[in-house]
């Protein structure tokens, strides 16, 4: 990956985060964890891979992405707003009433392809999608996010059946595999390990990647790029509450807002990071 | 005295008729849920195999899929059994499909206790309750196979979420070919003073022969088909409650929620009028012949009738 590029993703997903602080804090709720761990595959999905119009956010060629982790719908935003489809300023207005920035995310909303955040659903919703695509012959390609948590539905699991049944090789699948949920991590809780070698055994290409390193995800999405006649699983490792000292792998971050003080903190180190990476 | 010849034909046979034209549209997709055969999804298969999936055992998914599909300007219809669509894939039809207020076509047969031997595990009674709490979902309940027919191309022209209950049994024919539905509208299917009766699904013909048995008690009785469960005509309710003072409710559903709940709202706030719900009162059913489960659960024109004397005397 060129450098340039490299620091580009960088700093996006570093503005991400800021959003998501912004958004949670000032929404005085919300989800920052799993926010944060999914900061960097939406700046990469986003500004280097998929194929999105602000200025024709319909158009039936652009390529699909379903947050079917739609906890992380703060993360989204902040993406969008970088994109172009929704304002800086909206992000403030996360979870009030009348914002266009709901709690989960809504199809209304500009640059949103799917109503999510009842888990299990999204992926269900981007198999369809896909095989749409297969039907009217287009070439765009559908990216579904999930939490490794959120695997525990079952509808995950007819789905990637479904998937792989009809050979939707334009779909990809990317499981935010930061090992905590609501109750604990995720093998107290009820495990979904080996994540790779289910996806494997429903039939999907399976990549493992480390969800924080930019390199790793080109080359993932590149090789998913040329699998046919199979979708491809992603899976991550990430880290829940990446980039926030303090919030960084405590479960207790799944559905909190910082208060004045860690926002403070937090902003402080986000910004500090900006700075660094624009020197 | 030559007997009069009735067609006796299940509703699902309607939504196979209507499929058959809707093949000749591009955008049309069907899925099912390995349950083709029985809801006549499979018919579709039959003129547009490259438009008919089916999701296997795995309703929940099917209606996310569905979900996906109409986000890309698909209209698509989605069968299984009525238990399985509304009440095993109850939140995907909730948040995957009418939140976001997409084109999809939940057809599910073999609702009611009509279903017959299967049992109470297979007779859904709840399905129209569940799906009229449901904001952006439209809830029509044929009452014949033409009816059926009409109602699923109706909904194929319908901007949003809609759900049609199809039955199993083969029901008597009430509709000629030259019936036009609408959705949202009621019929009077025939006119009377002294109570109304409000049918939906297969009990609008029981209601029809309860009048036959009233008029012989010299009760006049008006009866109203009201496929279209939501958003219920209430100005035909009201109508009939201002001409005939009481109404009288039959569905194949549990009293409650379904057209009796529906019919009960409008009065209490319209115009209070006295009520009477021929329904399945609150019980699961049983396995058993389809028209002798009818007769046990009290879903037969006998019962209508004796309930139509009860509403009248609340008059």
């Amino acid at each position: 990956m060129e450098k340039t590029v490299l620091s580009e993703l960088e700093k996006m997903a570093c503005q991400v985060r800021l959003s998501v602080i912004e958004g949670t804090f000032n929404a005085g709720c919300g989800h920052p964890g799993g926010s944060l761990s999914a900061a960097d595959v939406l700046a990469y999905l986003y500004f280097n891979e998929m194929r999105v119009f602000p200025s024709n956010e319909k158009s039936e060629n652009r390529d699909r992405f379903v947050l079917s982790k739609g906890h992380a719908a703060p993360a989204l935003y902040g993406v969008l707003a970088l994109k172009g489809f929704i304002s800086q300023e909206e992000i403030k207005t996360l979870r009030k009433v009348g914002s266009t920035l709901q709690g989960h995310p809504n199809i209304k909303t500009p640059g949103v392809d799917m109503s999510t955040g009842s888990l299990g659903q999204g992926i269900s919703a981007a198999c369809g999608m896909a095989l749409a695509g297969k039907l009217d012959k287009r070439d765009y390609r559908v990216y579904t996010l999930l939490g490794d948590g959120e695997i525990e539905e079952g509808e995950v699991w007819e789905a990637a059946m479904f998937a792989s049944s009809k050979k939707l090789d334009n779909l990809v699948v990317i499981v935010d595999n930061n090992n905590l949920q609501i109750d604990g991590t995720v093998e107290e809780v009820n495990s979904p390990y080996p994540i790779d070698e289910k996806f494997q055994a429903f039939g999907f290409e399976v990549i493992n990647i480390d969800g924080h390193d930019f390199e790793q995800m080109e080359q993932a999405f590149a090789k998913a790029r040329t699998v046919k006649g199979k979708p491809t699983a992603i899976i991550m490792k990430t880290i829940k509450g990446k980039g926030v000292s303090f919030m960084e792998d405590v479960c207790g971050w799944h559905g909190k807002a910082p208060d004045a003080e860690q926002y403070i903190t937090a902003i402080g180190e986000l910004r500090l990071r900006l700075a660094e990476l624009e020197a | 005295m030559e007997e009069k010849k009735v067609v006796k034909k299940a509703t699902r046979e309607g939504y196979a008729e209507a499929l058959k034209e809707l093949a000749q549209s591009p955008d049309v997709i069907v899925m099912d849920a390995d349950l083709g055969a029985a809801t006549k999804s499979l018919t579709f298969k039959k003129f547009a195999p490259e438009r008919f999936f089916d999701a296997g055992i795995a309703e929940a998914n099917m209606m996310g899929v569905a979900a996906g599909l109409a986000t890309c300007g698909k209209t698509v219809f989605v069968s299984s059994f009525a238990m399985f669509a509304t009440g095993r894939a109850y939140e995907q039809i909730r948040n995957s499909i009418a939140y976001p207020n997409l084109n999809v076509k939940i057809c599910a047969s073999h609702a009611g206790i009509s279903v017959g031997e299967d049992g109470a595990s297979h007779q859904c009674i709840e399905d129209i309750s569940l799906m009229r709490s449901i904001p952006n979902m439209v809830v029509i309940n044929p009452a014949d196979v033409v009816e059926a027919k009409a109602a699923v191309l109706e909904a194929a022209h319908h901007e949003g979420p809609v759900y049609v209950r199809l039955g199993r049994l083969a029901i008597p024919t009430v509709f000629n070919e030259s019936y036009r539905f609408r959705i949202g509208k009621g019929q009077v299917l025939a006119e009377g003073d002294d109570v109304t009766i409000i049918a939906t699904g297969l009990m609008v013909d029981e209601a029809l022969q309860a009048k036959d048995i009233l008029a012989k008690q010299g009760i006049s009785a008006r009866i109203v088909n009201m496929a279209t469960i939501k958003p219920i005509d209430k100005s035909l309710v009201i109508e009939s409650a201002k001409k005939t003072g009481c109404i009288v409710t039959a569905e194949e559903h549990s009293v409650i929620g379904g057209l009796g709940s529906a019919v009960a709202e409008v009065l209490s706030e319209e115009y209070p009028t006295p009520l009477v719900r021929v329904g399945v009162d609150d019980t699961f059913g049983e396995s058993g012949p389809a028209w002798e489960l009818l007769k046990k659960y009290g879903l037969s024109a006998e019962n209508i009738a004796k309930n139509a004397a009860i509403a009248i005397a609340k008059k």
